[in-house]
């Protein structure tokens, strides 16, 4: 059985920062669930043994020149925010008044 | 008729001679796009004035005698996941309705130095998440072979807009078939170069070990043109491969098979794949045979995995990849009622912004990363992941290439699979393991399934860099079936009615 719960669910997508709704909570939970079950053929399928691939062609210290180059401008940058000001994003209190 | 019907290749070498300037065929192609789009869908952006500018530049550049690269003035569609200056990329997401990027992907910088115009931005799933385009927040594309069914996804805007006549040529990108699988569909080319072949630098990411960029069209020449245009090292992409992988043009004008070993793959053959795919396939194997390659048989048995193991890595990937969404430097915000806090205006904003499909990938992805489950779950996955590795090395011990079916069916009808993600995920069953393995795979027409006259398709893979060998096979195949049907897999499509 899966362990996939409503309040599991409410849990992930907090942590995932995502509102849902009640009836979002039913469908995921039954259709996560469905899904959990099926991956558990993964963990039968391995062992202790077995090395973990992260990367399929792996490559490692990938450096270029530390010279200067174009780059954005402050403003492009800012150009795709809901607000600005003073050349910085602008957001909400990040703490709660209360 | 006019010169849409015409390949990219044709293009080039019409241009070339100045039989036509690309100002003719870009406007022909946007007359054909205001035709069809509106019924079809294809394209989320159509850059009319753009694209019109950029085709009088190069005829100009022409007429000056200067030297261009063999694709300039061929026009191409580019998928909306691709960052465009001034162009609205949305990657078929509300959050990101009305963005403009300050900045181009740079497989967009390589089209604009090939000077080709662009048309416009293509339709997908939202964030490339599906195998249909009904995932797209701008409704689903739909496949000109049948408008009742789907042309197949995340790419299905490209592999619509290329099999209908509304671009030669198109952009895609595949993280476990979305690519492969709407060319499959759709009667069209369509291939996943090996990982790090291709930039990725300006792709929004969905799974970045296993996103690559790629080619469709409409014939494997086509195909191998834009890959040399599209490939290379870049020093904004620290996984794009440091050396060349030779030209893919050149392997297109391969013209023998002799002595070719070619692997079958025994698990993606047989049980569960449609009567007709599997008949055309076989066709497909014998042409190829009667030309003197050799069948071998090999075996995979950890495909058998590479589903499960996939919609583990693919949303744990994603849902740290969409995590940028916040409502802070670009796309939706909404302002949830009474003092909200950043947080709150994130969580409302993720809500409104994403789709189902999204929410529920990055629910699963962020369950897969979470302590106490990520042995269990993301590192089993990535365990698969060797295992597969090991088999397609062995498998490569005994073929050059290996061969499969690209899906187990012909194109499915819209709604068919929207409520049961589980027989979606089934779709992808053989392009996966090559994204899981970094390997290149193409996928090719091979004619009509019996049963509903819709198109089936034959994918081949080879070893990572050698991308070279699918472009050779398929050069062959593709004369092969041509000169059996006496004509070329685009001449089978009905004519679009529209209106």
């Amino acid at each position: 059985m899966s362990e996939i719960t409503p309040e599991l669910v409410r849990h992930l997508a907090g942590l995932a920062r995502i509102e849902v709704t009640d009836a979002e909570v039913a469908q995921f939970a039954s259709q996560l669930a469905l899904i959990v079950d099926s991956v558990a053929t993964v963990k039968a399928a391995v062992n202790d043994d077995i090395k973990a691939t992260s990367h399929p062609i792996p490559m490692a210290n990938v450096f270029r020149e530390d010279v200067v180059r174009p780059s954005l401008t402050q403003a492009e940058a800012l150009s795709g925010a809901a607000e600005s000001e003073s050349g910085r994003f602008k957001v909400s209190a990040i703490l709660d008044a209360d | 008729m006019s010169f849409v019907n015409k390949s990219a290749s044709e293009l080039s070498a019409m241009l070339a001679s100045k039989e036509i300037s690309s100002v003719e065929i870009t406007q022909a192609q946007l007359d054909n796009i205001d035709r069809l789009n509106p019924k079809i869908n294809s394209y989320l952006t159509v850059t009319h004035e753009i694209a019109l500018a950029q085709a009088k530049e190069v005829d100009e550049l022409r007429a000056k005698g200067e030297k261009l690269s063999a694709l300039a003035g061929v026009p191409i569609a580019v998928k909306d996941n691709l960052t465009t200056i001034g162009i609205e990329t949305t990657a078929g997401s509300k959050i990101l309705k009305g963005w403009i990027p300050p900045y181009n992907a740079t497989v967009v910088q390589k089209i604009l130095a090939n000077r080709m115009p662009i048309l416009g931005k293509t339709n997908m799933d939202e964030f490339a998440m599906g195998s249909s385009t009904e995932n797209s927040a701008y409704g689903p594309s739909l496949n000109p072979w049948d408008l009742k069914r789907t042309p197949g996804g995340s790419g299905g805007g490209s592999s619509s807009a290329v099999a209908s006549m509304q671009a030669a040529i198109a952009i895609g990108s595949d993280t476990g078939g979305s690519i492969r699988f709407p060319a499959a569909v759709t009667g069209t080319v369509g291939v996943k170069p090996t990982y790090g072949a291709v930039s990725r630098y300006g792709l929004i990411a969905l799974g970045s070990s296993l996103d690559q960029i790629g080619p469709v069209a409409r014939n494997v020449m086509d195909a191998a043109m834009l890959q040399d245009a599209i490939s290379g090292p870049d020093a904004m992409d620290a996984t794009s491969l440091p050396e060349s992988l030779g030209s893919m043009t050149e392997a297109a004008k391969n013209d023998s098979v002799k002595g070719l070993k070619i692997g079958i793959i025994k698990e993606l053959t047989g049980e569960g794949f449609q009567a007709g795919v599997s008949e055309r396939f076989q066709e497909a194997l014998d042409l190829l045979v009667a030309s003197g390659a050799e069948i071998v048989e090999v075996s995979c048995p950890s495909f058998q995995y590479a589903i499960a193991a996939y919609y583990l890595i693919q949303p744990a990937e994603a849902s740290s990849n969409l995590a940028r969404f916040d409502s802070v430097r670009f796309g939706l915000r909404v302002m949830p009622e009474g003092a909200a806090t950043v947080e709150k205006v994130m969580a409302a904003t993720r809500e409104e912004g994403f789709g189902p499909e999204v929410k529920r990938r990055i629910i699963l992805g962020t369950y897969a990363l979470s302590s106490g489950y990520y042995d269990a779950y993301y590192g089993s996955a990535q365990k698969v992941r060797t295992l597969i590795q090991a088999d397609l090395a062995k498998a490569f011990e005994k073929a050059n290439v290996l061969v499969s079916p690209t899906a187990p069916t012909t194109a499915f009808l819209l709604g068919e699979k929207q409520e049961d993600p589980l027989a979606m995920y089934l779709n992808d069953i053989a392009t996966i393991p090559a994204n899981l393995a970094g390997v290149p795979g193409m996928s090719l027409p091979v004619g009509l399934a019996k049963e509903d006259n819709l198109p089936v398709g034959a994918q081949f893979l080879a070893p990572a860099r050698e991308d070279a060998r699918l472009y050779k096979v398929g050069a062959v195949l593709e004369k092969l079936l041509e000169n059996k049907w006496s004509k070329k897999m685009m001449d089978f499509a009905p004519e679009l009615r529209v209106n």
